[in-house]
């Protein structure tokens, strides 16, 4: 026998091995597929439901949930209160957290890994339920009860920490003598991160902006606790009013809302997605 | 356009290396220099301090009439090419090269002008509207030229800008870049750790090793005399032969052999050890006895194209002979290498050049 | 010339040499870009942080008199929390909420899909990555409505039931698991996107040189990417378990009504608000932190020592 046909009676096992291998990967997809779509299909099905169930039909097909959604005078307004504070909290967050992390990123800081990491511990501590009390009494002094900036400060102390160290992560990742060339131009530091740092990073700004709109857009705690005015009440607070009456015409306008209120986030992503590509560059590590 | 001095310069790092040694240099206006070494020896930190990007622990750095010492990098009016070219991947060729001129606040038209006719001088004119990855390596190399000439600088920094480029390429681009360095008449400090290179480009050179400077001099000084044995060895795209040697009567004894002086005269004394160093293309290969010839036994040879290059096993040292391709021996022969006299050097015992007077 | 040779003295220049950072930001100018940043949290951050550790050894309550005049209680709090059966079943609870979802599921998954999906032809790929980050990115109320209905019990049956033809109460009957379910759903996303951009740095030329080498799959993870991307898997690590062990969004499953199913932020607030025990809820807060902190030094330990 050559060494030829000794290759390939070898090859058979081994491509009979590599096809079960592809078999086994493409069903693992596909099963993963499935866990992730099924418990959305609801809402696909549910706000366009007559009489919605907690099970995925579509048994009378309508449009009408959404009319009876915006008889509820602050469907509307809650949608676009929660625009305001997310794309603020995207402004406010994002902004400093780009100086920071740029910042920490370029200046040798002893023990900036340890003071990151403790800033993290920090910052799920204020998102927890413990320090609400604490919280209120900051926006009460700092007159910030009721307001829209006070939304979006209360919001910010606990998505900073996360943001400069993602952050941080991307600037790590822009080579040196970019900036270095910059500087022998001329170019000061602010200028050097407008114009090349920046744009240099500008995926990873985006991911940023996306968690920091998710995130403020989802939350419930802190809106729930510092407004009073329900005209004020970001979409986080209203869907509970759907929710917590029961019964099934709350559930098709409940719902109907849950759609509305998911829509602005995914769509947000999809353009980001489309636009940079939604990934992590370097793999973030401390 | 301007002068460079480089005044007792010490870099220390803060970790303890010291990348430069009280170095002393001065670079002529108009001047190309090279700045040669092996890698680690300190030649980016050199052309880094010049830029301003190191500050040193001690020394000068002057610029023309001015004491550039403390100046931030922006300051200098110098122009610095990166080895990785640092393009910015989000500018167009176009921006790239107008941004320094953005950065100095020269007006939008103005710049656009400007960025368009020095790239259109590089050969650039078509690529202006791509991105740097859009590139070739030789085509990126000439927009960080450009970039830099756009600044129009008193001097040119320049960190190996050919040694990403494939070898054919890399020719190509230093005839290129010596001619336009001629054009344009800009103080030139050029960093490679390729000697071929510094010595085809420059019109003098500076060999560092670990932080001092070793020998300053024209190409060809460098290349026919060089100051010591470091300088010997690492100029020449062959090793020079470098063999132990010692005075007996008026003659060297070299592998148990006894050859003439070479041509001048030395002020030598009876029994002194010395390192005779001989490039091998000054040496001949004689395949009938020379009794001013080292006898070998040839042990390879390597074709170099034109010439072949023929390494001897002798009595106990092994040298090396440059000869024409027709007249290339084989391999097992017995041969006799022959030194010019005139291109013959002696090296004391401390590795120093022994000139003739 | 003369000027040339004088020498000037050293002292005159910093005596170490300086090596300026890349961007020419100096000490006050990175604090200028910092300063924002740390305003915010210092005010909404620390300051809030703080007040929760200090009202840990009070008897601070949301009414009554120790809402105006609360006194200094000591550890009275945390002796009190470390004796609370319930408490103590909430932390069992937590860490293997933690331990199942996050740790295991999440980390596993996460990395099984990076790997995997980077075999996949791009048709599959990227539905399947959209799909996994709409599950982390749909707003919290919505996902716990989603689940709520996924899992409905036998009155109002659920789609879980409804496929499988069962009648079982899932986060009743099987609290633990259920949550565990739902939370690997929930936060896989930033797992798979953390794995699939350290799996983007390994040069190409290790996994060929493996495969060449003739390792399977699971020689070249083992002895080729684990090593290589130990920092980021531990630091995606790091990062899920705090925010796992703080989330509060499976109280948007439960109503925080299922006793088997609470977990420590679910618990605290429940003797913060609805029994006003902020002192207490605070102190337990305070444990909660203390186990996070045990878990970062953790990682920063085994981190220090990989690096090594
Ligand atoms: N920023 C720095 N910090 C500490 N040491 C450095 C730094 N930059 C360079 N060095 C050290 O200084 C020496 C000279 O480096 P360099 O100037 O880059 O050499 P070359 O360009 O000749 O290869 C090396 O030993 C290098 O490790
Ligand atoms: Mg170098």
């Amino acid at each position: 026998m050559s060494t030829r046909d000794l290759a390939r009676l070898d090859a058979g096992p081994r491509r009979a091995h590599r096809l079960v291998n592809r078999v086994l990967t493409y069903l693992f997809l596909v099963l993963v597929a499935v866990f992730f779509v099924v418990p959305v299909l609801w809402l696909l099905t549910a706000p366009f439901n007559r009489a919605p169930s907690f099970t995925v039909s579509l048994s009378q097909p309508t449009l009408q949930n959404f009319p009876d959604l915006f008889k509820n005078p602050y469907s509307a307004s809650s949608l676009l209160n929660s625009a305001i504070y997310s794309l603020g909290s995207v402004v406010l967050v994002g902004g400093c957290a780009g100086f920071a992390a740029y910042a920490l990123s370029r200046v040798e800081v002893p023990g900036r890994n340890l003071i990151l990491i403790v800033l993290l511990l920090l910052s799920s501590v204020v998102t927890g339920s413990a320090a609400i009390v604490p919280l209120y009494f900051i926006a009460f002094n700092l007159h910030l009860i009721d307001t829209v900036p006070g939304v979006i400060l209360l919001m910010s102390g606990g998505l900073l920490p996360a943001a400069i160290f993602i952050l941080k992560d991307f600037m790590d990742g822009v080579p040196g003598s970019y900036e270095e060339s910059a500087r022998v131009f001329g170019a000061n530091p602010l200028q050097i991160l407008r114009d090349v740092v920046a744009p240099v990073v500008r995926p990873g700004l985006a991911v940023i902006a996306v968690w920091i709109f998710v995130n403020a857009w989802g939350n419930f705690l802190i809106p729930f606790v510092i407004l009073r005015n329900p005209a004020l009440d970001p979409a986080s607070v209203q869907i509970f009013s759907f929710q917590t009456s029961g019964g099934q015409a709350v559930l098709r306008t409940a719902a109907a809302f849950a759609l509305l209120y998911t829509l602005p986030a995914v769509v947000l992503y999809l353009v980001v997605q489309r636009r940079y590509g939604f990934r992590f560059y370097g793999g973030i590590k401390a | 356009m301007a002068q460079v001095r480089i005044e007792d310069l010490t870099v220390q790092f803060s970790g303890g290396t010291r990348a430069l040694d009280r170095l002393d240099l001065a670079i002529e206006d108009g001047e190309f220099f090279a700045l040669l070494g092996p890698s680690g020896c300190g030649k980016t930190t050199l052309l880094r301090t010049i830029a301003g990007l190191v500050l040193p622990s001690a020394g000068r750095v002057v610029i023309g009439d001015r004491d550039v010492t403390r100046l931030p990098p922006g300051d200098r009016n110098v122009a610095m090419v990166f080895q990785d070219y640092a393009l910015y991947p989000h500018m167009t060729v176009a921006e790239n090269i107008a941004y320094p001129l953005k950065v100095r606040r020269v007006e939008r038209s103005r710049r656009q002008e400007m960025a368009l006719s020095v790239g259109a001088s590089l050969g650039l004119g078509e690529l202006m509207e791509r991105r740097p990855a859009q590139l070739s390596g030789g085509q990126q190399q000439r927009v960080a030229l450009a970039r830099a000439i756009a600044t129009r600088p008193d001097v040119f920094l320049l960190d190996e800008p050919l040694s990403n480029l494939d070898a054919r390429l890399r020719l190509e681009a230093r005839t290129f870049l010596k001619r336009l360095q001629g054009e344009l008449g800009i103080t030139t400090v050029y960093v490679t750790h390729d000697q071929a290179e510094a010595l085809a480009m420059a019109h003098r050179m500076a060999v560092m090793d670990r932080g001092v400077v070793r020998q300053v001099g024209t190409p060809v000084e460098v290349f026919q005399y060089p100051a010591n044995l470091f300088v010997a060895q690492f100029t020449g795209s062959t090793p020079m032969n470098l063999l132990p040697a010692r005075v007996d009567k008026g003659a060297l004894t070299v592998g148990g052999r006894r050859l003439p002086f070479p041509s001048g005269s030395y002020r030598l004394r009876e029994g002194d050890r010395v390192t005779v160093g001989v490039r091998p293309e000054y040496m001949d290969l004689s395949t009938v006895e020379r009794h001013d010839g080292l006898p070998g036994r040839v042990a390879v040879v390597e074709s170099l194209g034109v010439t072949s290059l023929v390494t001897l096993e002798g009595e106990g040292i092994s040298f090396q002979v440059v000869v024409p391709e027709n007249r290339a021996p084989r391999a097992g022969e017995r041969g006799w290498a022959v030194a010019d006299p005139a291109r013959t050097l002696l090296y004391d015992d401390r590795g120093e050049l022994i000139r003739a007077f | 010339m003369a000027q040339a040779t004088s020498p000037i003295p050293e002292t005159a220049l910093p005596s170490a040499g300086l090596t300026a950072n890349p961007a020419g930001l100096s000490r006050p100018g990175a604090l200028a870009f910092i300063t924002p940043g740390l305003i915010l949290i210092v005010v909404f951050l620390a300051v809030p942080a703080a007040w929760t550790l200090y009202l840990g050894v009070t008897n601070y309550a949301l009414f009554g008199p120790q809402a105006s005049h609360p006194s200094f209680v000591g550890l009275a709090n945390y002796a009190q929390a470390l004796h609370d059966p319930l408490f103590l079943s909430a932390v069992v609870v937590t860490v293997a909420y933690v331990f199942g979802s996050a740790v295991v599921g999440q980390m596993v998954l996460g990395f099984a899909l990076a790997w995997k999906l980077r075999q996949a032809p791009a048709w599959m790929r990227q539905p399947i990555e959209t799909l996994v980050l709409f599950a982390w990115i749909i707003p919290a109320a919505v996902v716990g409505f989603l689940w709520a209905t996924f899992y409905g019990p036998p009155p109002q049956t659920g789609t879980l039931n409804t496929v499988l033809h069962t009648q079982v109460n899932w986060l009743y009957q099987f609290p633990i698991p259920a949550l565990i379910v739902f939370n690997i759903w929930r936060g896989t996303a930033f797992s798979m996107l953390l794995s699939g951009a350290a799996l983007n740095t390994l040069p190409p030329s290790y996994l060929e040189t493996a495969r060449l080498a003739g390792a399977s799959g699971w020689q070249q993870l083992r002895d080729v990417v684990f090593p290589s991307i130990r920092g980021t898997l531990l630091t995606n690590l790091l990062l899920i378990t705090l925010w796992t062990f703080n989330d509060f969004t499976p109280f948007n499953l439960t109503g925080g009504a299922i006793p088997g199913a609470t977990t420590l932020p679910i618990y605290i607030y429940h003797e913060a608000f609805e029994f006003s025990l902020f002192g207490l809820g605070s102190a337990m807060s305070t444990i909660m932190l203390l186990i996070n902190l045990i878990i970062a030094l953790g990682y920063l330990w085994v981190l220090r020592r990989t690096a090594r």
